[in-house]
């Protein structure tokens, strides 16, 4: 079947579905029915905006009770169960529906295509999610409390876990298989829908990103899947997959949770990547350097991540080989991660750069994922990580990757992409307020965690010797800044959705790409015809 | 479950201003890099450690640089206008595959006899059976019948409990003193091996450079040796989650010379 023929077809079908084809229902019942890719991203990424702020007050939480040493605020089992469910609402909640939000709304755009090939499923999607995190965040208020064994769900200490056992391994069932969904929608359509002429190497970097993506999620939600569900067996039905006396071993949790662990790192960072590679040929006002490449890495790193797992791991005791097998093979990730820092560098290079706020973040991003980067790998040299392992080092390591990587990068793609969602510019003075504010703080925040880990803090700890008080103080500090400076953000994007200067089609001065051919706000249907490509 | 139960901010706000105009003052530079340690291996350690910290500083130096000299040069604002035929270059992008691969083979060289010599465990004088438990460390010293249970000392438990009202500045080795040290002689090389009796634990002393996880139902092993003349007291933690208490179960190991380590060994028989 040739790609347009599939566009009409899949549009004929979104077009079935939809009482009116050009005006959605108003109200609520716009928001529970709609099957437009546009609304349902716009859902993925408010509920995106809302997990960030609500494990961020976890987040501000952890940080008020690590100000000074001593316990001031909460026990140091509620504790746990902060630093467990703020990763999972980050990872699952904010980070991951972000992208998927962004994938929705940008990637139709960016190839042409009416709509996601599978719009139920899309909604469909959606929901689930949204109800696995009310399962996940109610656990606060069964007896026993939340999880508290640490996202990473290591028996045997999980098992642990009071009533909210199952409603955790419940709502990460659901997540998975909304991600499954999301994954297998993008892969549909970018295989089949994009517009005639569109080859797979025309295709904007972020699609490619995402792409991707879509088979990572694929490849491993399923093993998290299975994981989650031996210990839910091992809980209930006492299979003792993770339990020495019945003949299984704790270790062999590690292996599965890390072989999904790794490759979610990577899910949450490629499509950043592929943000920071639309924005930094646009306010260079050139086109990306070295575009194959940028394709070829994206995709060697997606294989290398499959290939590492057990570097989170080097301390359970593993053979020589391993430990040295491992290490070569992180570090290797860092060559073509190496390529995407030195083409994004050299499409500035010759360019003319201007700093708008999109740009100021993917500079950021830039700058502040190198750190990480450079964290990583010495983390990855074994005889090293024997120190570095769960110290306050992996903590900085870990946040320098996912938030100034990352959440900068959704920070970045929503700056650029915004006005064409809303159809108004938005405040440029709040926008490098935030920007300016934010990147200031992050650093205060996560930089001198790199000395806590490295003088011997180890991590989720709620209080600690007094020696290490100095720098929880300044990381502290740093923390609430940077919480509070969202609120700019969060204000800004309010303000934009309800006015403000209108936005052209173009919106920037260097606009490439389809989507900067639609007018600003993007109609609710674009694209039903195929546009030309030349 | 509980929250914020007193209000804390105006303390917290003057405390975050005192550390801000106090830390010059009072800045312990040993508090920003890994310690070196009192064996061989926490050397070796920290030896790589700084090798890849100054390669990584030199990598840094080099790509901010060049991002940081386009970003100044190459601004609209200063005129420049884009070169839009700057798209490839098969030898510059070449460069930059292979020149990082040979550099990170390298980085990773170093540290092939470092671990053959980490998991060496012959030779050993003393074997000491460590075993965690939700909150607190037991050891044994296999062989000797000596045997005992070490666990937070008195003062820090008293202080950290939340409401205590005792100032965890005025506790001396605050969460890092324990009712009964580990003792080992110093300069013997000594075989650790670790398991646990409910969930994983790990045991680590950062100036032995070592940290390696207690599972249950299995047996892992590490080896130290603490440098023959450096006695003392070495504290470390539980380095890995295990629950609500993790934060709360120290090491301690008083090294001391083997004469006198004998003479305690021999002491503890007799109590035993």
């Amino acid at each position: 079947m040739r790609p347009d023929e599939v566009t009409n077809m899949a549009h004929g079908n979104a077009a079935a579905g939809h009482g009116d084809h050009h005006r959605p229902p108003k109200g609520v019942m716009r928001w529970l029915t709609t099957t437009n890719h546009k609304d349902i991203g716009t859902m993925y990424l408010v509920f995106s905006l809302a997990m960030f702020l609500i494990g961020g007050v976890m987040a501000l939480l952890i940080r008020a009770e690590l100000f000074q040493p001593g316990l001031q605020l909460v026990d140091p089992g509620f504790y746990n169960q902060l630093t467990t469910v703020h990763a999972l609402v980050m990872v699952f909640g904010a980070v991951m529906p972000a992208t998927v939000g962004l994938a929705n709304w940008m990637i139709p755009l960016q190839i042409g295509a009416a709509d996601m090939a599978l719009p139920r499923m899309n909604l469909f999607s959606f929901w689930l999610l949204f109800f696995a995190f009310v399962l996940l965040i109610s656990t606060f208020f069964v007896p026993g409390g939340a999880p508290a064994a640490g996202w990473t769900l290591y028996p045997p200490l999980v098992l642990q876990t009071g009533n909210a056992f199952p409603m955790a391994i419940f709502a990460i069932h659901l997540m998975g298989a909304s991600s499954i969904m999301g994954a297998i929608n993008v892969i549909v359509t970018i295989v089949n829908m994009r517009a005639p002429g569109m080859t797979l190497l025309k295709m904007p970097l972020f699609s490619w990103s995402w792409l991707i993506t879509a088979y990572l999620l694929i490849a491993v939600m399923p093993v998290f899947a299975g994981g989650v569900t031996m210990l839910l067996t091992d809980y209930y039905f006492h299979t003792s997959f993770f339990n020495a006396a019945g003949g299984g071993d704790p270790v062999l949790f590690q292996h599965v949770f890390w072989f999904f662990g790794h490759p979610e790192v990577y899910i949450m960072i490629l499509p950043a990547f592929g943000i920071v590679s639309e924005i930094i040929p646009t306010f260079s006002r050139k086109p990306i350097f070295g575009y194959e490449a940028m394709v070829y890495a994206i995709a060697s790193i997606a294989f290398l991540s499959f290939i590492v797992w057990a570097h989170h791991m080097f301390t359970v005791g593993m053979p020589l080989a391993g430990q040295l097998f491992f290490t070569l093979s992180t570090m290797l990730i860092a060559v073509p991660t190496g390529v995407k820092v030195f083409n994004w560098t050299t499409t500035m290079w010759r360019g003319s750069l201007s700093f708008e706020p999109p740009m100021l973040f993917a500079l950021a991003f830039l700058f502040l994922f190198t750190i990480g980067g450079f964290s990583g790998l010495m983390l990855a040299i074994v005889p090293a990580d024997f120190q570095y392992h769960d110290t306050y080092f992996v903590v900085a390591h870990f946040h320098y990757v996912l938030v100034p990587g990352a959440v900068f990068g959704i920070m970045a793609a929503v700056y650029y992409w915004l006005p064409k969602w809303t159809g108004h510019m938005y405040d440029m003075n709040i926008a490098k307020w935030h920007f300016w504010l934010t990147a200031i703080f992050v650093n205060v925040l996560f930089f001198p965690q790199h000395f806590l880990g490295l003088a011997g803090m180890q991590r989720r700890i709620p209080d600690y010797p007094t020696q290490f008080t100095d720098w929880n103080m300044v990381s502290s500090i740093g923390g609430f800044g940077f919480g509070l400076s969202q609120l700019l953000f969060v204000w800004l994007i309010i303000r934009c959705v309800k006015g403000g200067q209108r936005a052209t089609a173009g919106v920037w001065d260097w606009p490439h790409g389809l989507e900067w051919t639609v007018p600003s706000p993007a109609p609710y249907h674009t694209f039903e015809k195929s546009p030309e490509l030349h | 479950m509980s929250i914020v139960k007193r209000n804390s901010k105006l303390p917290a706000a003057a405390g975050a201003l005192a550390a801000l105009t106090t830390v010059p003052a009072r800045a312990d530079w040993s508090l920003l890099n890994m310690p070196k340690g009192v064996s061989e291996l926490s050397r070796d350690i920290y030896d790589m450690h700084m090798i890849m910290l100054w390669i990584c500083l030199a990598i840094a130096v080099v790509t901010f640089g060049a991002m940081i000299y386009a970003m100044i040069r190459f601004r609209k604002s200063r005129g420049a206008v884009a070169d839009t035929k700057l798209l490839h270059n098969a030898r510059l992008e070449a460069a930059w595959t292979i020149v990082p691969t040979i550099i990170l083979i390298g980085m990773a060289i170093p540290s092939v006899d470092k671990l053959i010599k980490i998991e060496d465990m012959s030779g050993s004088k003393l074997t000491i059976k460590v075993t965690g438990y939700q909150w607190y460390w037991h050891y044994e010293y296999l062989g000797r019948g000596v045997s005992f249970y070490s666990r937070l000392a008195r003062s820090s438990d008293l202080a950290r409990q939340r409401g205590s009202g005792i100032d965890p500045n005025t506790v001396d080795n605050y969460l890092l003193e324990v009712d009964k040290p580990l003792v080992v002689p110093t300069g013997t090389k000594i075989r650790l091996l670790l398991t646990a009796n409910d969930v994983i634990h790990a045991w680590w002393v950062p100036d032995f450079g070592m940290k390696r996880d207690a599972i249950p139902g299995f047996m892992n092993e590490m080896w130290v040796s603490v440098d023959a003349d450096k006695p003392g007291t070495y504290r470390g933690k539980c380095a890995e989650l295990c629950g609500a208490d993790h934060g709360f179960m120290p090491i301690v190991v008083v090294a001391m010379p083997p004469a006198e380590f004998e003479a305690w060994l021999a002491q503890q028989e007799l109590r035993q």
